[in-house]
């Protein structure tokens, strides 16, 4: 499971001196083994879908993929996304606003606890909403005597996803507001700005790559969940299932070709995603150039 | 002219650490003065106290005479620039320095006049359309500078103005700083640890130490009539004297038990015999060491098991290490635990010396 773990890469980091770096062959052999890793792990599986979801015919695909139920499916994971990402937006910039600027008993368990999601399976996630809010759980019965349908609907999925999610955020801003300091923040205080002044002309400006990082890791994962999802959305075709469902059932039921086409739609949004995430990497690399110069610059 | 700002006992601990202990003093309007002591002495906590960054534990603030304890920082009318400038990194020269005026929702009209005004002021014409990441160090100081200033505060506290400054830039600016803050007319406080900065730029200076005030006054009374041990041997370069008794010339003076002495270069007088001006006050020392200080040299001199030091000209002759040479020892600080006292040597102007 991927943690909020970020490379910023340089090209001055990645340009070794003489003096420190390794023999040709050494340098040739690490590279090519990646290459060879990366090849079967990620790559060959790429490919692997596409030549399956075009195998019989691209009049296949396209049916497939205006499926009604798969039209349904793709509606409701970007609904989810759109429900879950904003949710954990605001969760995550509150919680880093919290851990960094302020000192408070239990800061450490906060910590420990937002990272919580990624250190339990996702199949544990769902069941713990299975249990507050199924039939047998602990809300069950109220809900039920009050007609409110939580799992195996939508509101059902949303909270597995945003629970699932929800760390991206925040771990993408904490350190980076921890290495920030308050200094800019004090500045601003001593110049007339309150609160929300202080966030929206100070604070947020500071960290809007960061943040933009954050959340496009939030939202590839919350379109792409699988495990805990799976558990609370029992599968209703045209209702709930998500993309990720959807391409399991078709699988199940020996759609190959459909299956790895609606999958294909899946790699279409993740690699969007990627497209975004590039542009904000190098944006924020440039800002970082920027921030190099001040100590040259005289 | 009433007290401008006055702090009233003062305490302040973090954890068990005391970064203010029980301090008071006034300041009277349009002066510019100069926090002085070693780090970690409490200088920039009672900045930031004052600028309402940081809550004293007890004791009262009062900015004209008004107490000011609750009354949050953006309202105290002060202009704070932070050590490392805290520039905002997002926005260019202008709206950096336009912030406060923005804050206040200014009219834009009036916002630039009072933003071009500044950056006449401070040099900067030119550069306002550049980013905090673009200028070097002396040019991100004077838009922390303009910025503190734009809002018209009536106060203006610089914690450690020029410690990020290389030393050519660090004079110029110094010079500059204080000219521009005499054109103005504001009071301001400046913390420092370089006591050649205070004692050029400052007014008046407040000596700080382990979180007590230990001394305020001119650079001149701070320099020549130094009330603590503390300052005594913080100001100037000292040499401490175990045993000033041992010293020629202040053997019958009356000295309390447990004094020590505190010389420094400039009281000490050292030469061959034929240059001393009052041979029968000098003792024999010997030259340990020559030092070449760039405008003069500094002898290290023994005398006796002690280690003074002494200023020498360069168009005097030249003494080598290991020769032996008059020492005349002018006047001495007496310090005790709580006091300084300055001793001249009564050999000096004794009416009648006594030669045989």
């Amino acid at each position: 499971m991927a943690g909020a773990v970020t490379a910023h890469l340089s090209d001055s980091a990645s340009v070794r001196p003489k003096h420190v770096t390794e023999k040709p062959i050494v340098r040739w052999l690490l590279t090519g083994i990646a290459l060879l890793f990366l090849g079967f792990v990620v790559l060959l599986p790429l490919v692997a879908v596409f030549v399956e979801a075009f195998q019989q015919g691209v009049n296949l695909y396209w049916a497939s993929i205006t499926d009604p139920d798969a039209v349904a499916a793709l509606k409701l994971t970007l609904i989810t996304a759109l429900i879950s990402v904003p949710l954990n937006t605001v969760f995550g910039i509150a919680a880093a606003w919290a851990i960094t600027k302020f000192r408070f008993r239990g800061k450490n368990f906060l910590i420990t606890l937002i990272d919580l999601p990624f250190s339990i399976s996702p199949v544990i996630s769902g069941l713990i909403f299975v249990l507050l809010f199924g039939a047998q759980g602990w809300f069950g019965p109220w809900l039920d005597s009050h007609d409110i349908q939580i799992l195996f609907a939508l509101p059902g999925i949303v909270l597995a996803t945003t629970f699932v999610t929800f760390p991206f955020v925040a771990r993408e801003l904490i350190p980076l507001m921890q290495a920030q300091g308050v200094q800019e923040e004090e500045a601003a205080a001593s110049l007339g700005a309150k609160g929300w002044q202080i966030f929206f002309r100070v604070t947020l400006p500071n960290i809007k790559w960061g943040l933009l990082y954050g959340i496009i890791l939030c939202n590839a994962r919350a379109m792409g969940e699988f495990g805990a999802v799976s558990v609370v959305s029992g599968h209703i075709r045209g209702e709930t299932n998500t993309l990720p469902l959807h391409v399991e059932i078709l699988y199940n039921e020996y759609q190959f070709s459909a299956s790895f086409a609606v999958a294909s739609l899946l790699v279409f949004l993740a690699l969007i995603t990627l497209g975004v995430k590039s542009f904000v990497e190098w944006k924020s690399a440039q800002r970082a150039k920027g921030g190099e110069a001040n100590g040259t610059a005289s | 002219m009433g007290l401008h700002l006055e702090l009233r006992n003062v305490s302040k601990a973090y954890g068990g650490h005391l970064a203010a202990s029980d301090v008071s003093f006034g300041i009277e309007r349009g002066k510019l003065i100069g926090l002085l002591g070693p780090s970690g002495g409490g200088k920039s906590t009672l900045l930031r106290i004052l600028a309402g960054l940081e809550t004293p534990d007890t004791g009262d603030i009062l900015i004209n005479g008004k107490r000011v304890n609750d009354v949050a920082p953006q309202e105290r009318g002060i202009g704070f620039v932070f050590q490392n400038y805290a520039l905002f990194k997002h926005m260019n020269v202008f709206d950096n320095i336009a912030f406060g005026l923005t804050i206040r929702k200014a009219k834009k009209a009036e916002i630039a006049e009072r933003v071009n005004e500044l950056l006449d002021l401070t040099g900067l014409r030119g550069f306002e359309k550049r980013y905090p990441h673009q200028l070097s160090g002396g040019q991100r100081q004077r838009v922390a500078f303009a910025r503190a200033l734009a809002p018209r505060p009536e106060l203006l506290l610089l914690d450690e103005p020029f410690a990020a400054i290389d030393a050519k830039v660090r004079k110029e600016l110094r010079t500059w700083l204080k000219q521009l803050i005499e054109t103005i007319g504001i009071t301001s406080i400046f913390v420092t640890h370089d006591q050649d900065e205070a004692v050029e730029v400052a007014d008046e200076m407040l000596i700080v130490q382990q979180g007590r005030l230990e001394q305020q006054g001119t650079p001149v009374d701070v320099y020549t009539a130094p009330k603590t041990a503390f300052v005594a041997g913080f100001i100037g370069q000292s040499q401490i004297i175990a045993q000033p008794r041992e010293l020629v010339g202040f053997g019958d003076i009356a000295l309390p038990e447990t004094g020590r002495a505190i010389i420094r270069p400039e009281f000490v007088e050292a030469g061959r015999p034929h240059e001393m001006t009052t041979p029968s006050a000098s003792a024999k020392g010997t030259v340990r060491r020559v030092f070449f200080r760039g405008a003069h040299l500094e002898l290290e001199i023994d005398l006796g098991g002690n280690r003074l030091a002494a200023h020498r000209s360069l168009d005097q002759e030249p003494i080598q290490p290991g020769e032996e040479v008059s020492v005349l020892i002018h006047r001495i600080y007496v310090v005790t635990d709580h006091n300084a006292v300055m001793v001249e040597n009564p050999l000096k102007v004794d009416p009648l010396p006594v030669h045989i």
